[in-house]
């Protein structure tokens, strides 16, 4: 089981350790600072600082050392046919890392929806200019309201790192086969309620919110999108709504366990302006059996006057399946160790919450 | 030779002192800070090498306006001053 977790918030990152059956923060980094991304295999840490004057920045820790700066994932000099390029030629936010499917190499996801990858641990990164040279890309709409769209997600399958699927707010599922070489939209079955009628099913007019696969069987991947949840068996080709959520199926977090293809967990959260839990009560939702039911777990959670909202990348699950942890808008933190059934919060008011990241 | 100043605020994050070096514009004068302290770039400037957003800018007193370019000319005694630009509140 892991025995860190990593949470990234408005003000800072805090680790929390496993002590005397419980958790409790261990350290913390970077308090006053923005933190949007955060990743740790345990040797090699990786956190994303979205500072607010002066930019993304990316810092890193090799075990228990020193935090270094790093080189921060860039885009090249804007080309003079892209003037009209409706998205900015420089990186706003770094909002996920991810490995790469072998020691040091990882791929980060960010605002405006560039794809960067390293192969030396973090130091530097290069833009996957395939799928950001796409003129499709350029029809990518922005997230939450902005300019800028979004990548949310990277799943590398893991037998076959070169196949890559990402998820983008807003602008569908794209897959590669050849480790970014080529790119295509991908997602039949999709329906975007809010885009006009003859888009709604637009695989490139979908909003993802977030995608998550079960890494023994990573052909089966959970989609958060903004209308619904969703299910693809066939590596995201083909997607089934899963209508019987409860009690809602709008959210931004999921996570899929990593053996049993069959569960997953949700935040759920009121559709779709208001954003928080509904009846002010805070609960996770889970499957065991495919998306045909869902269990409502809120042993330890608020249940009144509860306004917590999860984010894309504050729910996450251990390598077991059994420990899941996630933070709010509101700054709780809360930690299962039992696969959702009780919940126990840290002794801690945290800033919002960003991100939460086991150790993987 | 023009003189940069930065914000106190940058100083959390990075080394960031007072330096005198040579330059006939206020680009010319920061590529060779950033020559000096390459770190120090992405702070002030963002991809395209345009002045960040939230960062302001003053030569001698007066905020500078082109922001992209940074062709601002300077002389041997300006100063320079590089702040966060702050947003309300």
């Amino acid at each position: 089981m892991a025995s860190k977790l990593y949470v990234g918030t408005r003000k800072g990152l805090f680790i929390l350790a496993r002590k005397n059956g419980g958790w409790d923060i261990d350290e913390t980094k970077f308090l006053g600072e923005p933190v949007s991304a955060v990743y740790s295999d345990g040797q090699t840490t990786l956190a994303a600082l979205d500072l607010g004057h002066f930019g993304p920045k990316l810092w890193r820790r090799e075990g228990d050392g020193e935090w270094e700066e790093m080189e921060v994932p860039a885009f090249p000099k804007k080309p003079d046919d892209a003037q009209d390029d409706p998205h900015p030629w420089s990186v706003g936010r770094i909002w996920n890392i991810n490995p790469a499917g072998k020691k040091g190499s990882f791929w980060a996801g960010t605002m405006p929806g560039g794809l960067f990858r390293s192969d030396d641990n973090g130091a530097t990164w290069t833009l996957n200019d395939r799928l950001w040279m796409m003129p499709d890309r350029r029809k990518w709409m922005g997230v939450a309201g902005g300019e800028q769209p979004g990548l949310s997600s990277v799943l590398i399958d893991p037998e076959i790192p070169k196949k890559l699927t990402i998820g983008v707010s807003c602008a569908g599922i794209w897959q590669s086969e050849d480790g970014g070489r080529s790119w295509r939209n991908i997602g039949d079955g999709f329906d975007n309620e809010y885009m006009p009628p003859d888009q709604r099913h637009d695989p490139i007019a979908q909003d993802i919110h977030q995608i998550a696969h079960c890494r023994a069987h990573p052909e089966v991947i959970w989609c958060q999108h903004h209308s619904r949840i969703y299910r693809s068996t066939d590596y995201g080709t083909t997607w089934t709504p899963l209508e019987n959520a409860k009690p809602s199926g709008f959210g931004f977090a999921v996570v899929a366990h990593p053996q049993d293809p069959d569960v997953a967990w949700f935040v759920p959260a009121i559709k779709d302006e208001q954003r928080f839990p509904v009846d002010a009560k805070l609960v996770v939702s889970r499957t065991r059996d495919g998306g045909k039911t869902f269990e409502v777990l809120d042993r330890g959670l608020p249940g009144r006057h509860a306004y917590d909202l999860v984010y894309r990348h504050a729910l996450d699950v251990d390598a077991t399946g059994m420990q899941l942890a996630f933070g709010s808008t509101s700054g709780g933190l809360w930690i299962s160790a039992d696969a959702g059934e009780i919940w126990t919060a840290p002794d801690c008011r945290l800033p919002p919450v960003a991100c939460v990241r086991f150790q993987a | 030779m023009p003189t940069v100043f930065f914000t106190n605020q940058l100083a959390r994050f990075i080394d960031a002192p007072t330096v005198v070096v040579p330059g006939k514009t206020l680009g010319g004068v920061l590529g060779n800070v950033f020559g000096d302290h390459p770190q120090l770039r992405g702070y002030i400037l963002d991809d395209q090498g345009a002045i960040r957003r939230h960062v302001a800018v003053f030569i001698d007193g007066l905020q500078v306006s082109d922001r992209t370019e940074l062709s601002q000319p300077v002389d041997d005694k300006s100063e320079i001053h590089i702040f966060q630009a702050l947003s309300g509140g």
